[in-house]
């Protein structure tokens, strides 16, 4: 609570108690209203500063204005009958009780997102010439200094590690819990936390375009880009409030006049008293606070989940996506070729992928490392020498005096090794000793663990079609699909062609309201990202291009995580729409009310008070979204 | 030119009426106010002076709410 909370929660408790105390004093007249007088002022003497402020400014819609009116009317119609003064005070009691409510539950979700999002590093240790260590400022710290990270410590600016080896905490960034292991020449983030090792890194890039300070400007700013349903309700609002002061006037005055033009007894107090009652409702608080809060709250739940959405607009398309395109490679599979499949002949699995890993031993062609990668204690004592590439057929060598080819089948054939053709898809690579034919080994892009479940869970919460886009060759393609459960595949597309895809299934869509998303690795398909309703870039620690293109970014590249998004964004949306629905209707319900007498100004503050505070509690429930 | 300023607003509805005040006033091309951050992003038209253009808008939204404050 800061200071001005304080003072208004004192305010708010000795008035409750002399109200309570008033109504055991048997006082009448003057006395009676002088009494009164002092929990209204002590409750009320801002409002009423405020609402002088307002007539000066020639501001008649000012909040602060109407709930004086309507209070000092309540307090002038009791003075003329000498009735009762609780209830003018107990609408700015409960007025004031809204506003302290407010005040501090926005203050408490401030603090809250903030802490979600503590990952701002302090400071940065960095090593100057003579080997001393210096705490500063990150911002100071220039391109190709070398700072020192002890365990504990947050990564300042992105760097590559020099010397040390250590567990990175990336879950401040990614929500991931599985610590990474870096070592030297591995890129440290920053805004991990360095677990256990000393680490010395060489700065690549400066403080503020370091990965930690990108992130927190994202989230900070992203609440500032509106959506659709606050700028309905800031309109709304600015219709709202001089709509009901006009009615609170004709129902002051034209029901009396029609009254006595038919004769009757024009009732004037009855209808000033519901006229002061719209006034009371006038105040268009509950409804234009939920609004946003739940959009901070939302956005800064998926921050803490590794989604960062860079706008509320954003947040709000995405929970309308109906259609989901995904690019393939680096985005459903990993985009790294592994040894997917052994077919030894006469030789064991592990002999074939030995010797293989010795031929490629030099090469740095990605299928020598998808290779080495599957044999991985390459460098045992075996005897590797004349290693021999051949350009377009592959590679030569001897290991351990027997002569080693692999390569492709022009290879095979030149040798004379009698080659068998394999089913699988894939490069295939072959492998004879001495010229006799030894098997072959499948390389293959291969899907990620968990794209087939995510396409489930996509499905399953509602999206209607799922879309794979490739420039890979059309078996490839729909075996992939296949496998993941895909619904419609376009293979052996250029990236412009891919662009145009989107395009067409933006324009083939059922309805303007159904959105498409594209989801890529952020590599290569920036304009596809851009030119979808909601470009979703996956994997983006780090990449600066794909953070600047997206309007969704994920920071690790589990395709699980953009069902969480477009959960985290439906759930958000249903939250903002209750709050919208709820607040405008008991608003209305209670101008009716009111209107024909039914509902009085306890009705009218409660109500008002009572719909703000369930607005916001609702709206803070944006932030709970771990376990969508 | 755009410019971040720190204000102090209590209430979501007044911080849209000085978001109103601030894009009326001279010098401002767009003025956006996020209650949640409390922060005031303005963008200037071209070849005015900040300081002088926020005084005013200080000004401005000090009359449509006078309990407001903007930090520059």
């Amino acid at each position: 609570m800061n200071k001005k909370q304080k003072r208004n929660l004192i305010r708010i408790i000795i008035t409750s108690l002399l109200v309570i105390a008033l109504n055991f004093v048997e006082v009448g007249g003057a006395l009676k209203f002088i009494l009164y007088m002092i929990p209204y002022l002590i409750i009320g003497y801002d409002i009423l500063i405020k609402a002088f402020n307002g007539i000066k400014n020639l501001q008649a819609f000012d909040e602060s204005l109407l709930m004086a009116l309507a209070t000092i009317g309540a307090i002038a119609l009791a003075l003329y009958t000498d009735g009762d003064y609780t209830e003018a005070i107990a609408v700015m009691l409960f007025y004031q009780i809204g506003e302290w409510f407010q005040s501090y539950a926005v203050g408490k979700s401030r603090r809250n997102i903030s802490e979600l999002m503590d990952i701002r590093p302090d400071y940065a240790n960095l090593i100057d010439e003579n080997g001393q260590i210096n705490k500063v400022d990150p911002d100071e710290v220039e391109i190709g200094s070398v700072i020192i990270v002890q365990p504990g410590e947050k990564v300042p600016i992105d760097g590559i590690i020099t010397e040390g080896t250590t567990s990175l905490n990336t879950s401040a960034l990614t929500g991931e819990s599985l610590p990474k292991n870096v070592s030297v020449g591995d890129e440290a983030i920053s805004g991990c936390v360095n677990i256990n090792g000393v680490i010395k890194l060489k700065t690549t890039k400066e403080f503020g375009e370091s990965t930690v300070s990108k992130i927190l400007d994202l989230v900070e700013n992203a609440s500032s880009r509106k959506s659709k349903s606050e700028d309905f309700i800031t309109k709304f609002a600015r219709i709202y409030t001089p709509a009901v002061v006009f009615s609170a006037v004709a129902l002051a005055i034209l029901p009396p006049l029609a009254l006595m033009i038919s004769g009757n007894a024009p009732l004037w107090q009855t209808w000033i008293y519901r006229a002061l009652t719209f006034l009371v409702i006038s105040c268009p608080c509950a409804l234009v606070i939920s609004i946003p809060l739940s959009f901070f709250a939302g956005i800064g739940g998926a921050s803490k989940e590794g989604v960062l959405i860079k706008g509320s607009n954003y947040l709000e398309t995405l929970s309308l996506a109906k259609t989901v395109v995904f690019d393939k490679t680096g985005t459903l599979t990993k985009g790294v070729f592994q040894v997917t499949a052994v077919h030894p002949e006469n030789i064991d699995e592990t002999g074939l992928l030995h010797l293989a890993a010795h031929v490629e031993r030099y090469s740095t062609h990605p299928i020598a490392n998808s290779l080495r990668a599957a044999y991985p204690n390459e460098a045992d004592n075996c005897n590797v020498s004349e290693i021999e590439e051949i350009s377009g057929y592959g590679i030569k060598a001897k290991v351990n005096g027997d002569v080693i080819h692999v390569g492709n089948t022009k290879l095979m054939e030149s040798v004379g090794a009698k080659w068998s053709p394999c089913t699988h898809l894939g490069t295939i690579i072959h492998v004879a000793i001495n010229g006799v034919y030894a098997g072959h080994i499948v390389i293959s892009d291969v899907v990620k663990p968990t794209s087939k479940d995510a396409v489930y869970r996509l499905k399953k919460s509602g999206i209607n079609k799922t879309v794979m886009l490739t420039g890979d060759s059309k078996e490839a393609a729909q075996k992939a699909a296949q496998e993941i459960g895909i619904d419609a595949v376009y293979a052996e597309l250029l990236p412009e062609d891919k662009v145009t895809k989107v395009e067409e299934l933006i324009e083939n869509k059922a309805s303007d309201k159904d959105k498409v998303v594209f989801v890529g690795d952020g590599i290569n398909d920036a304009p596809v990202l851009s030119r979808a309703d909601i470009g979703i870039a996956m994997g983006a620690m780090g990449s600066d291009a794909a953070i600047e293109a997206a309007d969704v970014v994920l920071m690790d590249d589990d395709p699980m995580k953009i069902a969480k998004a477009i959960k985290i964004s439906r759930k958000c949306l249903r939250i903002v729409h209750e709050n919208i629905y709820f607040a405008i209707g008991i608003k209305i319900l209670c101008l009716i009310l009111g209107a024909v007498g039914i509902a009085n100004m306890w009705l009218a503050i409660f109500a008002d008070v009572g719909v703000m505070i369930l607005a916001i509690l609702n709206a803070i429930r944006a932030l709970f979204v771990k376990d969508l | 030119m755009k410019k971040s300023y720190k204000i102090d607003v209590d209430c979501a509805n007044c911080a849209n009426k000085m978001e109103l005040a601030a894009n009326k006033t001279e010098g401002v091309k767009n003025a956006v106010v996020n209650f949640m951050t409390l922060k005031m992003n303005v963008e200037f038209e071209e070849g005015v002076e900040p300081k002088t253009v926020m005084q005013e808008v200080r000004k401005n939204c000090k009359k449509v709410e006078s309990d407001c404050d903007i930090f520059f």
